[in-house]
């Protein structure tokens, strides 16, 4: 099994010069060589497009400023944001705010994946949250995996994103995340279960934005072409709207008088 | 983050009213706040909320071979951890003496009481053992952390299923859930521990301190007792002298609460095997309650993709050709290859800070702003409206440009003199490339 992790997220440290992150421009030459092949072009849709249920609580913890713990199916994950506050000295940078996740693990101790997964997300957080507004300050991120039963990273990035728009940080857009797993006839899973994730040819996580459903973050493993790319990235698009209503319904909830 | 001390005016305030028999909460002196189980979906999987505090509780297991001098019993591994989430000044991946403290107390309630069955927990005696592993996380920490762990990890064995095995002969087979139904854990008991701060030199007593209280307590009497009204732990901490009547009042107070508590676990458990043996809905997604403004549920949602495949086609006829790829790797010496000599690197990160190098030399302005002409063009192929951060970009380059004069022209000169003759190959080939988009364009 390859496998590739394209991160297409810039720092937002020189806003200025911040490569756009362009959606079809950028994945157009991330894998050069991974050509679509005319034999194995395929004829994705089956019964799997469709995503789990979905719930979302916010404002669960006392402790922490903001928190929300975010359910895809089975798939639980709860996450807590302190922020802005008080930044180690080593930690701090003079012109924007310290930006950190920490992912726990269910089991044990976190391991090299868990890290991975942090740095995916906390370069995702960057490149949405408006740092620069709270210089010199410490916004932390804590994420405990409830229960993992597949899409877990896509989970994460949500229930990071229902905390921090609960603890109230300025976001320049909001972000989900999409998982999509392609089987090995080709057929593509959206929001894949453990099960589905575990017998797929490929899985590909991506964040998008909100305003433009433009990829912020993508992560993908296994093999696949580069139109399948291209599908995922459209199918999980289509999948996004669909997150974004969610997000928007239970805010309006949340700010309703009843 | 360093925990918020607590004013003197609050510390008097809240010994005042405890003096007063007053709690901040409205209980009363002997009032445990609210408990609520929820289970998740795999076995052994829970969530304790004590008032605001949380602990999550998981069980797994493994097999492993014994201890040496314990060949047939199974093992038992507890693990508190203490999460940042619960409280800021909880630093990751920090022993402190807090954690230690809780960590200890939980293996004395839980595994030296022996509520559970361990030698059922042999596999193949001194080969082949069960290893239970209890994992708890605190999430939220308002007080009285112990109890809520205490309960979490007996709420989570209980609920455990270890996948069944059979020996036959030297033959061990373990059984998917599938095969056969996973078997439940042995308990004997289930010890609860049950807190008790002490005030003004014990002069004032409180059942389930919560954060603040515990701030202004002097000392901590934990008692762990079964519902048989059995001692399994006790300790004392925070160096209160205590009188013997007090701690025997503690321990009746203790067995009457402890059988509170374990009936509702009892009432718990039960709920879930019944509502998972009919089929029904479980997991947490159940237990987060409706009402609440702050929930919000959605059902299974369809997802229309079926124009994703035109959408992709048409992405990838407009996209400009990848790069020639060099196939022949290049033979310097025996033992070296190279590749791709020329293809532009599209690390951004590298080439950012490259580009800041050059900057600072004011000198090839030239090849800096046909490089940013590059990239603009290559965007603006891709998404057809992102020109504004690229003007912004561009312009920004300019002005530092203008801020920063040279210091040392020399050294930085070499330094772009180089950068320049590294940068020529490719802007030959972006040139070339640049060209071949326009035909393309042209054609579509």
């Amino acid at each position: 099994m390859a496998c590739t992790q394209a991160q297409l997220v810039s720092g937002s440290a020189n806003p200025g010069r911040t490569r756009s992150v362009g959606l079809w421009g950028h994945t157009v030459y991330t894998d050069a060589n991974m050509r679509a092949e005319p034999g194995i072009e395929s004829s994705p849709r089956g019964p799997g497009c469709s995503l789990r249920h979905f719930a979302c609580e916010q404002n669960l913890l006392s402790r922490p400023d903001g928190s929300a713990s975010f359910l895809q199916g089975d798939t639980s994950v709860l996450a807590g944001v302190y922020g802005p506050a008080e930044v180690k000295v080593s930690k701090e940078i003079f012109n924007k705010a310290t930006l950190e996740v920490i992912l726990r693990p269910k089991i044990g101790l976190p391991g090299v994946a868990e890290k991975s997964r942090e740095r995916l997300i906390r370069n995702t957080c960057e490149a949405v949250v408006l740092g620069a507004l709270h210089p010199r300050t410490s916004i932390t991120v804590v994420l405990q995996v409830i229960s993992d039963a597949g899409s877990l990273l896509a989970c994460c990035l949500n229930a990071a994103c229902m905390a921090l728009v609960d603890t109230g940080v300025p976001m320049r857009a909001l972000f989900c995340g999409v998982t999509c797993a392609l089987d090995s006839d080709g057929t593509l899973v959206l929001d894949p279960t453990a099960k589905q994730e575990k017998e797929a040819r490929a899985v590909l996580t991506f964040a998008l934005d909100s305003v433009e459903q433009k990829l912020l973050m993508s992560t993908t493993k296994g093999l696949y072409s580069n139109a399948e790319l291209q599908q995922c990235l459209a199918a999980a698009q289509a999948a996004s709207q669909h997150v974004f209503r969610f997000y928007r319904e239970s805010l309006q909830r949340r700010y309703s008088k009843s | 983050m360093k925990e918020t001390p607590l004013s003197n005016c609050e510390r008097r305030f809240l010994l005042r009213a405890i003096e007063e028999k007053k709690r901040l909460d409205g209980r009363q002196t002997y009032d445990y706040r609210n408990i609520k189980i929820s289970f998740g979906t795999d076995y052994g999987c829970c969530i304790v909320e004590l008032g605001k505090t949380r602990v999550l509780g998981q069980v797994s297991c493994e097999l492993v071979s014994p201890k040496l001098n314990r060949a047939t019993e199974g093992i038992l591994f507890f693990n508190l951890e203490l999460s940042q989430m619960a409280a800021p000044a909880f630093e990751p991946g920090r022993q402190s003496d807090l954690l230690v403290k809780l960590n200890r107390l939980l293996e004395r309630c839980l595994r030296n009481s022996k509520c559970i069955d361990t030698e059922s927990l042999c596999v193949v005696a001194g080969e082949k053992v069960w290893q239970i592993r209890v994992d708890l996380h605190l999430l939220n920490h308002d007080g009285n952390i112990i109890d809520a762990a205490s309960i979490a990890a007996i709420v989570a064995l209980c609920h455990f299923r270890r996948p069944d095995v059979s020996v036959q002969g030297d033959e061990v087979t373990l059984y998917t859930p599938e095969e056969r139904d996973p078997v439940p854990l042995s308990i004997h008991h289930m010890p609860i521990c049950v807190s008790f701060a002490f005030f003004r030199q014990g002069t004032y007593l409180l059942v389930d301190p919560n954060e603040r209280e515990e701030r202004v307590m002097d000392g901590l009497l934990v008692i762990a007792v079964n519902k048989h009204r059995e001692i399994c732990t006790i300790q004392s901490s925070g160096g209160i002298m205590l009188l013997k009547d007090q701690v025997l009042r503690c321990s009746k107070i203790a067995g009457v609460k402890v059988a509170e508590i374990t009936e509702l676990i009892q009432k718990a458990l039960e709920n879930d095997q019944k509502v998972r043996k009919e089929g029904g809905k479980f997991g947490f997604a159940e237990s987060i309650a409706n009402q609440r403004i702050t929930a919000f549920k959605m059902e299974k949602a369809p997802i229309d993709t079926s124009d994703i495949e035109e959408k992709a086609e048409e992405i990838i006829a407009e996209a400009e050709p990848p790069p020639e790829v060099v196939s022949k790797p290049v033979l310097w010496t025996a033992g070296t290859a190279q590749i791709g000599e020329g293809v532009e690197n599209s690390w951004g990160d590298i080439e950012d800070s490259e580009k800041e190098d050059e900057d600072e030399g004011g000198s090839d302005e030239a090849i800096i702003l046909d490089s940013m002409k590059m990239d603009t063009g290559v965007e603006v192929s891709g998404t057809g409206s992102q020109d504004a951060p690229i003007v912004l970009s561009d312009s920004e380059e300019e002005e530092m440009i203008i801020l920063e004069p040279d210091k040392n022209p020399k050294k930085i000169r070499t330094q772009t003199i180089s950068a320049k003759t590294e940068k020529i190959p490719s802007k030959k080939q972006l040139k070339k490339r640049k060209k071949k988009r326009a035909a393309m364009l042209k054609l579509t």
